[in-house]
């Protein structure tokens, strides 16, 4: 992973970004993958993948390659199946009981779903924030230190406190609560809140982030404060987001894929995304004629 | 087509006429039952206070050589009829543990026998003429008086309603109500963190549900049957025991305590739920660490209303046996014991007189534990709801 890391960095991604749009336009209507992964390192491989909710189909053959380091937003009208979708790559769907998936979701070479896949290793590093702060009723240094310390990722106290400042710091949220460390989470503001929801994320060293929606119960302030932090944070991780926001989007992913009616109707870079959409429903979506 | 005010107006009069004639009928409904409630505390108030106090006379006894032998004769005779027999019953043990007694006179404030009671507090009583004035004698002299009845709070059941007492229920309630929460709180909890955290949604769980649903309408008595046919007969519990109580009553419990614990559950959101499968925890670590604690005040609430229910149960227990008239206190789970309610049952049957108050004593201090134990159950529920 690291040597993918600096193998990005090294290469010229805006550049790389205008032969790869015109390399992959596809004809209007059709859903897009992008599997051409000769410059980025791939974090998550989906093929074909549906779902259904009892008898409705809420995903319809979704192919998509997300990459690492990368911020990839999903877009679309309500109930597209993008936050479906979004639970599909850390297992949240198996809560459900009337749940039916096909296809493949492929994380460092291993088909996710298949029964030899331990879900609860896979949230280990699949990290999930959700679209309301849902902070454990604990303090904020439980809040942190609870999952690093289940999977015995320390077990030292000192090692616990080095590791929830350090995982407090990433969400820059270590300044605002350092002096209050053992009030209960719940007492914090839903901006901080969310930044703690990321922090106690980023505790237990996760490779991919899932954020559903992650703004969409903050003020504008604490947006651009979650936005920030998670341009700074797709240095180490990958991050997949959902949002209804599309400025957001565009301000922050890099890749942006448009979800309609269960199916990915287009993915592509961010960029080529808002400038020239090559669907109709795209087009027709990012320049507000309905959703 | 325009509707003037006065049009509106008309027509919502007649549906103001109703909301005002449906308020003044559950306000009345609300009242009659308050005047109830009130009417029945009185009643209970004034019947039972009275059992709180006690006629003491005093005597002068005469702890002589005869007196061993015989006990009547420690006291003179025209002062016997006063004096509880139950009192003098006990000259010869109290001279044998304390010889320095032996041969002396003393004046003692004794026990006074239950008319005497009776007569001191305004009530009918079969003291004769001559016993009577001579109460009234005592009394001016100041050495007949009604004095707070300790015996009441730390003796056991008598056929003689002056040494009456409810502790021996009240320790047989004690001990089974902790047989009870042993058994039906680990239980019932557990059996409902399976059904609501753990088990599928089929057709199994579902006909779980709804027998659990109907268990805890079942008449009480058939719990009292079904303990009676197992653990007496089957596993040969012994009987009377609060071993064999608390096990009934925990029958009878589990269902109350798996439907709120369900409740409780219930309760805690899915947010929660999610954080913690969201950073990777297994379904035990997400009840055990998040769901349970969340939960816990509402358990603690059901299984306190729950043990509060079945603190006031009589009919199971008749069936096994614990009805007993228990006049030692026994804090033995294997031994005849009796509980709080039984004991007013049996009071209620007495025919003397000074039952009648011993009764309502008894009833008394029940819902003094009873009401005890649900403002418990009210501040656990307030003092741990935690916001989310």
């Amino acid at each position: 992973m690291n040597m993918n890391m600096s193998l990005n960095m090294s290469l010229n991604i805006p550049a790389s970004h205008e032969s790869l749009s015109s390399m992959n336009r596809p004809s209007s209507g059709e859903p897009v993958s992008r599997n051409l992964s000769d410059n980025h390192s791939l974090g998550v491989r989906v093929r074909d993948l549906d779902l259904w909710y009892g008898e409705s189909q809420a995903l319809k053959s979704i192919s998509l390659d997300i990459y690492q380091n990368k911020i990839t937003a999903l877009i679309g009208p309500s109930g597209c199946g993008k936050s479906t979708f979004l639970r599909c790559l850390n297992r949240m769907n198996d809560l459900i009981p009337s749940v039916r998936i096909k296809g493949l979701v492929e994380m460092d070479g291993r088909d996710v779903n298949d029964s030899k896949m331990d879900e609860v290793a896979l949230r280990r590093r699949v990290g999930m924030v959700f679209q309301k702060p849902n902070p454990f009723p604990k303090s904020i240094f439980e809040n942190v230190a609870y999952a690093p310390r289940m999977h015995d990722i320390v077990s030292r106290k000192a090692d616990v406190e080095a590791l929830v400042e350090s995982a407090l710091r990433d969400a820059g949220l270590w300044e605002e609560v350092k002096d209050k460390l053992h009030q209960p989470g719940t007492s914090l503001s839903g901006g901080q809140q969310q930044r703690l929801c990321i922090a106690r994320a980023i505790a237990v060293q996760p490779e991919v982030i899932l954020m559903d929606e992650p703004t969409s119960a903050l003020d504008p302030i604490s947006t651009a404060t979650i936005e920030d932090l998670m341009d700074r944070l797709k240095r180490r991780y990958s991050i997949i987001t959902v949002t209804h926001n599309m400025q957001q989007a565009a301000r922050i992913a890099d890749y942006t894929a448009f979800f309609h009616l269960g199916e990915m109707v287009e993915y592509n870079d961010t960029k080529a995304m808002f400038s020239t959409p090559h669907t109709k429903k795209a087009e027709d979506y990012i320049t507000g004629r309905y959703g | 087509m325009t509707h003037s005010f006065d049009d509106i107006s008309a027509q919502l009069r007649r549906r103001h006429r109703k909301t005002r004639w449906l308020k003044g009928l559950s306000m009345g409904a609300l009242g009659l039952a308050a005047l109830f409630l009130v009417f029945f505390f009185t009643d209970m108030l004034i019947k039972g206070l009275p059992a709180f106090s006690q006629a003491q006379i005093n005597v002068e006894v005469d702890y002589s050589e005869q007196a061993s032998q015989l006990p009547m004769a420690a006291v003179s005779e025209d002062m016997r009829p006063l004096v509880s027999r139950g009192y003098l019953r006990l000259v010869p043990s109290r001279m044998r543990d304390n010889p320095e007694l032996q041969g002396t006179t003393r004046s003692e404030w004794v026990l006074a026998d239950s008319q005497v009671d009776q007569y001191l507090k305004g009530h009918h009583s079969k003291l004769s003429e001559r016993d009577q004035a001579l109460v009234d004698q005592l009394q001016a002299q100041g050495r007949a008086e009604l004095r707070f009845n300790a015996r009441f709070f730390t003796s056991g059941d008598s056929k003689m309603p002056e040494l009456a007492g409810i502790a021996s229920a009240a320790v047989g309630t004690m001990l089974t109500l902790l047989v009870t929460l042993a058994v039906a709180f680990p239980i019932g909890v557990m059996t409902a963190v399976y059904l609501e955290e753990f088990a599928p949604d089929n057709r199994v769980t579902q006909l779980i549900e709804i027998n659990i649903n109907n268990l805890a309408a079942i008449p009480s008595i058939l719990y009292g049957l079904l303990g009676l046919a197992i653990f007496i007969n089957f596993f040969g519990v012994p009987r009377s025991s609060p071993l064999v109580g608390g096990l009934t009553l925990a029958l009878m419990t589990l269902p109350v305590i798996i439907i709120s614990t369900r409740t409780a559950l219930r309760s805690v959101p899915d947010s929660i739920r999610h954080a913690g499968f969201g950073v990777g925890c297994s379904r035990w670590q997400v009840v055990r660490d998040h769901v349970l604690p969340l939960a816990m005040p509402g358990i603690m609430t059901g299984a306190i209303i729950g043990l509060a229910q079945a603190m006031g149960e009589t009919a199971p227990l008749i069936i096994v046996g614990m009805v007993a008239f228990i006049p030692d206190i026994s804090a033995s789970f294997t031994e005849a014991s009796t509980v709080m309610p039984a004991q007013i049952f049996t009071w209620s049957g007495e025919p003397e007189r000074a039952f009648i108050e011993i009764t309502s004593g008894g009833i008394l201090v029940l819902l003094a534990i009873l009401i005890t134990m649900n403002t418990t159950a009210v501040v656990l529920r307030k003092r741990f709801e935690r916001r989310w």
